[in-house]
């Protein structure tokens, strides 16, 4: 056994974790001097993270340290784009840090650890690699939520997301130990390649489960909305980019190769939890006022759709489902960028009135926002419609028309609180005093993703299509 | 001789697993718990597992055993309040352990002695530690670190969330400590009788 080898091959966490521990140093050495050193810091080991990963996304599969790890093409891209996200979404967070009074190196540091999680957990092809990444993840989410340890708010998210959270890694362990007890491996390569038996149904259901609470589906969802509003807004603009595009490409890359002999089990189950989704998202964010908790349905949604590609099986709905989540996490960034912008002298603001008469106050932010809104609501000429594209064409290539029926439903009636906001922009006017000026960081990844988002860009979205087709057909 | 040692070693855990259960005193409980776990750790080295014998006593002796007395110590627990309940949950607890005890008597009827016999307490190795290292840094050297890790982010993250800097509060600098001098912190003052001293205060100067 090669041990260099294998730390070239799990290059991206090695950096992450060498950086995060330096860190670690560094912040006792320095203390308050290295808050604002440490998230520039972070987001270089974040940067380079991600350039090597997008090195291996060209490469072959190749696994290491003893069969627990393996890269695939796939899971290279996937991470690529994460640690991308999580890059930008840490340095749009310094200034909000620094005037809430959260400015910590710390911020930085349980990011790292936490895309450590990420990409352990993406790279895992073992169930004891999976929970332990899933683990580091989720710890060093349950501690951001709580990050803003004077407000009330922060802390319940805090403690609901760690007692949920807690439930759910339970679930999965117990649906690890049942997989493991029935066919007697935790190796990917074996498990795939034992008999079917109820047992590891029952074990395949529970992974799925926990899985889907991380990736917070429905019914799995009832965290996400009260966690969204309560945590600081650049701990959710975390939470909905990077986390989240790695839990469906976990999701995804889990039940397409440990279990993809037992599709069967499984696609029903997905497609379900697919179509409820969709609809506890686009009815749910209906009612709501806050723009976090909207944006929070808004995500239960959009999970539902890039579930809808799993559930169309490996052939048609990997690539589908890496397009989808790519174009979603980076319309997010923007979005919860517009977020983090709307602040009066005396504060943050997050009620969907606050963004009356945005149109006239701040024409730039109210046009960049709609574009971002249309795009996430997958209307025609934006990034987001060739997602929901792809996605729907998988479907129906899988010949899963009641999915798709659902799909173009919630769509929908999704529009309803989409065009709200819209509505909210240009329409309606207010009394109340225009927005502060977006924070530099915030106003480049706002109009940054609004490009990204826009159709004169678009060539990019054809880019990424074969780029991802051809690393899925590699993997 | 081994035999002797292993009924004696037996008889003490099961007498003092015994007295935890049922003495007054909840501190006298932790007593005898460690007792049982010192004997537990004799009986693995009778069967050549050393160093899981000395795992158990370091962390079960060493840790549990003193957090366990300090929670019955230091918290205010009322345990005869604890106690009433008894007569009520005789009857689930009773079943559970019924339970328990037919699970165990379904183990030692279908266990293969022979296995258990033949145990190999070291596999491919001189001694245990060295065929659990072999495991634990070379095959699973990626679970290794990771758990170590999530470890560290709980580290982080207590820390983080609980540490509060009070400028009130006067700490302990080691450097002012030793660069204090004699001239500094003493002065030789001639008093008369009667009159007393007038000390001027450090930071007066």
């Amino acid at each position: 056994m090669d041990i260099l080898n294998d730390i070239s091959v799990a290059g991206p966490e090695v950096l992450l974790v060498a950086v995060g521990l330096i860190g670690v140093l560094i912040g006792s050495l320095l203390k308050d001097a290295f808050n604002g050193l440490s998230r520039l810091l972070g987001a270089l080991a974040l940067a380079g993270a991600a350039f090597l990963a997008a090195g291996q996304s060209t490469g072959d599969a190749v696994s290491a340290f003893n069969g627990l790890y393996k890269i695939t093409p796939f899971i290279a891209f996937a991470k690529t784009i994460a640690f991308g996200v999580a890059a930008v979404a840490l340095l749009m967070a310094g200034e909000y840090l620094h005037r809430e009074n959260m400015n910590k190196f710390e911020y930085t540091l349980l990011i790292l650890f936490g895309c450590v999680g990420m990409g352990v957990m993406l790279s895992a092809n073992n169930l004891m690699t999976l929970y332990l990444g899933i683990e580091t993840l989720s710890l060093s989410s349950y501690v951001l939520a709580a990050f803003n340890r004077d407000s009330r708010r922060s802390a319940e998210a805090g403690l609901k997301y760690f007692v949920l959270g807690a439930l759910a890694s339970g679930l999965l362990l117990f649906g690890c130990s049942l997989v493991y007890g029935f066919t007697g491996f935790t190796g990917y390569e074996d498990i795939a390649a034992s008999e079917q038996s109820l047992g590891l149904t029952f074990g395949l259901v529970l992974i799925l489960m926990a899985m889907c609470f991380k990736a917070s589906a429905a019914p799995f969802h009832v965290w996400t909305p009260d966690v969204y509003e309560g945590a600081p807004t650049p701990v959710v603009t975390f939470f909905a980019t990077a986390p989240k595009l790695a839990t469906v490409a976990l999701l995804a890359n889990t039940m397409f190769t440990v279990f993809g002999v037992y599709e069967q089990s499984w696609i029903i189950i997905v497609g379900a939890v697919s179509a409820i989704s969709m609809l506890v998202g686009a009815f749910g964010g209906l009612a709501q006022n806050n723009i976090k908790r909207l944006l929070a349905y808004s995500s239960i949604a959009n999970v539902g759709y890039a579930l809808m590609g799993v559930a169309a099986g490996e052939v048609n709905g990997a690539s589908a489902v890496l397009t989808y989540m790519t174009i979603y996490v980076l319309t997010s960034l923007g979005l919860f960028g517009v977020v983090l912008a709307m602040r009066r002298r005396d504060g943050q603001v997050e009620s969907l009135s606050d963004l009356n008469g945005l149109s006239t106050s701040r024409p730039g932010l109210a046009v960049a926002l709609t574009v971002l809104v249309f795009s996430v609501a997958g209307i025609p000429p934006m990034a987001g419609f060739f997602g929901k594209l792809l996605v729907f064409e998988a479907a129906i290539q899988s010949e899963l028309y009641w999915l798709v029926a659902v799909g173009v439903l919630a769509s929908v009636v999704s529009l309803g609180y989409y065009l709200k906001i819209i509505w909210a922009i240009w329409a309606k006017t207010t009394e109340e005093e225009s927005l502060q000026p977006a924070d530099s960081m915030v106003a480049v990844s706002i109009y940054g993703t609004t490009l990204l988002a826009f159709p004169v860009l678009v060539i990019w979205i054809g880019t990424i299509v074969t780029l991802i087709n051809t690393t899925t057909a590699a993997g | 001789m081994q035999l002797i040692a292993f009924y004696i070693l037996s008889t003490v855990v099961v007498l003092s697993a015994l007295f935890v259960i049922s003495s007054r005193n909840p501190v006298h409980s932790v007593l005898w718990l460690i007792l049982s776990f010192f004997t537990a750790a004799g009986l693995l080295v009778l069967i050549g597992a050393e160093f899981l014998a000395m795992l158990l006593v370091v962390v079960y002796v060493g840790a549990v055993a003193v957090l366990f007395l300090f929670v019955v110590m230091m918290l205010d627990v009322d345990f005869k309040q604890m106690r009433k309940g008894f007569a009520d949950y005789f009857v689930v607890g009773g079943m559970i352990g019924l339970a328990l005890l037919a699970e165990l008597a379904i183990i030692a009827t279908a266990a293969n002695t022979d296995q258990v016999r033949n145990f190999d307490p070291s596999p491919g190795a001189d001694t245990n530690a060295e065929a659990l290292s072999n495991v634990l840094y070379t095959d699973y050297l990626l679970l290794f670190q990771m758990a170590g890790i999530v470890l560290l982010v709980a580290m982080i993250g207590a820390i983080v969330l609980t540490l509060r800097h009070r400028p009130d509060v006067k700490r302990q600098n080691v450097g002012d400590q030793i660069a204090r001098r004699r001239e500094n912190a003493v002065e030789v003052l001639d008093v008369n009788p009667g009159q007393g001293a007038s000390i001027r205060k450090e930071n007066e100067k």
